[in-house]
């Protein structure tokens, strides 16, 4: 009862016409004022975090549209999950047109923020954390919208996620710009998506800066029409502390930037440099699979204008046999295919991968190398490698992301 | 003013007396209302104040299989107002007509081997079909056992009881806020019910009236409309050993985890599809890879691997009680046993393929 009672103080509710601003004090009640605040909520509401550490026990949840969350800042506001028993993730969304902005969520047992399902999501000046640093025990997604559509993730930090700190997955129409990522198995993955703009980002110290992915089996793939461009994706050597089983739990160590599958890929004036194995890795889906409607090639790849310092002086993976065969390590690595097959049925594509004006470090244009394996998956046992670049074929860029606000 | 004073007194008088003598039927108003009441009784689902007696039109039913609730006793009626009726299908969860609420009690007894005596009542959740599509009501219920008041942001309730096997269990019993309940009960989107699907109502129960099958008795009572001239589909019990073994592992699973894990649920984005209809090994798990299972992989590569229940991620899972990783994410603070021994014999005896031998 007491509980109760704390928790209608804590809670002081300032009515401005139709939009109510809900403000919620950290201290006795807070969890259950807060939850309240996220249940009772109309459309248009805020809810304001107040300063200091917000205990909670449960996973939090919103099911309310055109609500916005509203913290003091990321260092702050912070929703801590020290002491979680329940729920799957620290913030479950599945409303359209949800702001977050200048909070922090820390230490969630699964994922820390999780969007599915919606229209609409911002996702702003929040930080989401594993303070201990790289942990398997870490849960896996820092903030996580899927499914959704019109997703703006921009000025956020995700530090120590087990698999992705920023994962955008199965969604369309994706901003995610001017983020931190760090200390994460892969700092930014876009997977099963399409149409994003990742840009002014700072991916570093994760083990993969950035990923764009295309996996079979999911309601949504065929990933196409990404841009990664004007980041800097610096150092990500981290050695790899994902659960076995998950896809990132193949990623080397020391990976800039990793494009499997998708189509329609441009990489563009970005800063990767100091990577351990590799600046630009280009490879097909490998594992087995039997969806018949998915194509494992990465193909219509743009890789221009980018700035690659070091690579490869610390290779893991299987890219670490190049090394022993006394190829110095390129910028940029492709797979080769353009053959796989679907139940023992060959199919091939036209893959056309093209890299150009890129600077380096090391040399001119930053280097090149095919690995030549015909079809996707085959052992690296079987490669041919070859240096020599690809044509330089026009590719069309996928059109700039908008998102009105 | 003492006039007014005993005005005041007899109005009371007369709520005092409302609220001692339930109504003889359901308050179909109450029902309606966009308020939920503040207490259950306010419904007239029962005679009583302990909600053991329904009133007339309050049907209790059994599901052949139910999901896993810590092992939580649970007592299940239909509402469907005077007039209106279900319509049946094969498929998925009948259709009910608005005014329809579907009651569902949470209880342990304070030794589960007797299960009839010294029951204590936790929550009653009512799914309501308004107009505009279902409501989730959590009530839950007083210590003195006399009333249960709506609840929309839960409860802890700390619970302490002896299992089957004479354990003695304590556990903070959750009732689930409406968040928590869209979380299990969400098809599209919108809220919908889980449990009375023509499959899992397919059995007998002991009407006061005598034994009947459920399915026919909703129909010769008006709850439900005509039925096809063929039989009616069946899940079977999960723990009927008289039933081939892939079937009862089937329906724990299309019970226990489709309600999210189908292409319309929740977890549709996972790719696993558990329920009960889909024929297809690699959708519901053989073999599969996982797609955002985290640290709920446990380092093994497959939601099935047949053969090899200990690397099997779909039974790491469910041995779970980590909220990181135990699946299902909610409604549960034990581990089901029973349903993990099943779920590992069904996967131990499995071919390559995701076929089951034909054991039972």
């Amino acid at each position: 009862m007491r509980l109760v009672a704390a928790a209608v103080a804590a809670l002081v509710m300032v009515g401005v016409a139709d939009a109510r601003t809900w403000r919620i004090r950290a201290g006795e009640g807070a969890e259950q004022a807060l939850q309240t605040a996220l249940i009772e909520a109309s459309p248009g509401d805020t809810v304001r975090i107040g300063r200091g550490r917000f205990e909670l026990s449960s996973g939090l949840s919103l099911n309310v549209d055109r609500v916005t969350i509203r913290g003091e800042g990321e260092g702050r506001s912070i929703l801590s999950f020290d002491t979680q028993r329940r729920g799957a993730e620290g913030l479950l969304v599945t409303a359209d047109d949800v702001v977050l902005r200048d909070f922090a969520v820390e230490n969630a047992r699964g994922d820390a923020i999780k969007v599915r399902d919606c229209d609409g999501i911002t996702i702003q000046g929040v930080r989401v954390e594993w303070s201990r640093g790289p942990n398997e025990n870490n849960g896996a997604y820092g903030l996580y919208p899927v499914n959704c559509s019109d997703v703006m993730i921009r000025d956020s930090i995700a530090r120590g996620a087990s698999d992705a700190g920023i994962y955008v997955g199965q969604s369309r129409n994706i901003i995610v710009r001017d983020n931190l990522a760090e200390f994460n198995v892969a700092g930014i993955e876009i997977e099963n998506s399409f149409n994003a703009d990742v840009f002014g980002n700072r991916a570093t110290n994760n083990t993969g800066g950035v990923l764009v992915f295309d996996l079979p089996g999911l309601p949504q793939q065929g990933g196409h029409s990404v841009r990664v461009f004007d980041n800097e994706i610096v150092g990500n050597n981290t050695a790899n502390f994902a659960p076995a089983g998950n896809i990132v739990a193949t990623v080397p160590a020391g990976t800039g930037v990793l494009i499997m599958a998708n189509r329609d890929v441009h990489v563009f004036d970005n800063e990767i440099a100091d990577h351990g194995t590799i600046n630009v890795l280009v490879t097909s889906y490998r594992a087995e699979f039997t969806d018949p409607n998915y194509n494992p090639l990465p193909r219509n790849i743009m890789i221009r204008n980018n700035a690659f310092g070091n690579v490869g002086y610390a290779p893991v993976g299987d890219l670490a046999a190049l090394a022993q065969l006394g190829l110095g390590m390129p910028d940029v690595v492709w797979d080769g295919a353009t053959l796989y097959s679907v139940g023992g049925t060959p199919r091939n594509e036209s893959v056309r991968i093209v890299m150009r004006e890129n600077r380096s470090t090391r040399n001119r244009t930053g280097s090149f190398l095919s690995l030549g394996l015909p079809v996707a998956g085959s052992p690296f046992s079987e490669a041919a490698p070859d240096p020599s670049f690809p044509p330089l074929l026009a590719l069309a860029e996928p059109e700039e992301v908008e998102i009105d606000d | 003013m003492i006039r007014a004073l005993i005005a005041v007194c007899a109005v009371l008088a007369c709520v005092a007396s409302a609220t001692a003598q339930a109504p003889a039927r359901v308050n179909d108003a109450a029902i309606m209302a966009a308020r939920p009441a503040a207490t259950l009784s306010a419904y007239g689902f029962f005679r009583d104040a302990g909600a053991r007696e329904p009133t007339a039109r309050v049907t209790p039913y059994d599901l052949n299989t139910a999901l896993y609730s810590d092992g939580a006793l649970k007592f299940r009626y239909v509402y469907i107002p005077s007039g209106a009726q279900a319509a049946y299908n094969d498929d998925g969860v009948f259709e009910f007509p608005v005014g329809t609420v579907l009651i569902k009690t949470f209880a342990f007894a304070t030794d589960m081997r007797r299960p009839d005596e010294n029951v204590r009542f936790l929550e009653t959740r009512l799914l309501i079909r308004r107009a505009d599509g279902w409501v989730a009501l959590p009530y839950v219920w007083n210590a003195t056992q006399t009333e249960a008041r709506y609840s929309p942001i839960g409860a802890d309730l700390p619970v302490s009881f002896s299992n089957e096997d004479g354990q003695a269990i304590a556990l903070d019993w959750h009732v689930p806020n409406v968040n928590e309940c869209s979380g299990c009960h969400a098809r599209d989107g919108e809220l919908t019910p889980i449990g009375p699907s023509a499959r899992n109502l397919n059995r007998h129960f002991a009407y006061a009236s005598g034994e009947a099958n459920q399915i026919g008795h909703w129909n010769s009572t008006g709850l439900l409309s005509p039925l096809p001239a063929s039989a009616s589909p069946r899940v079977p019990n999960a723990y009927d050993t008289n039933t081939p073994l892939a079937d009862r592992a089937r329906a724990y699973l299309d019970v226990n985890c489709a309600h999210c894990h189908n292409p319309a649920g929740p977890a549709h984005t996972s790719g696993l599809d558990l329920s009960w209809s889909q024929d297809d090994p690699s959708r519901w798990g053989v073999l599969k890879r996982p797609v955002a299972a985290g640290r709920g992989s446990a380092g093994f590569e497959f939601s099935i691997e047949p053969g090899h229940p200990e690397r099997s991620i779909l039974l790491h899972r469910m041995a779970s009680t980590d909220p990181g990783v135990m699946m299902p994410e909610l409604g549960r603070t034990l581990v089901d046993e029973r349903g993990v021994a099943l779920i590992r014999d069904w996967i131990a005896g499995m071919d390559a393929d995701g076929s089951a031998s034909e054991r039972n």
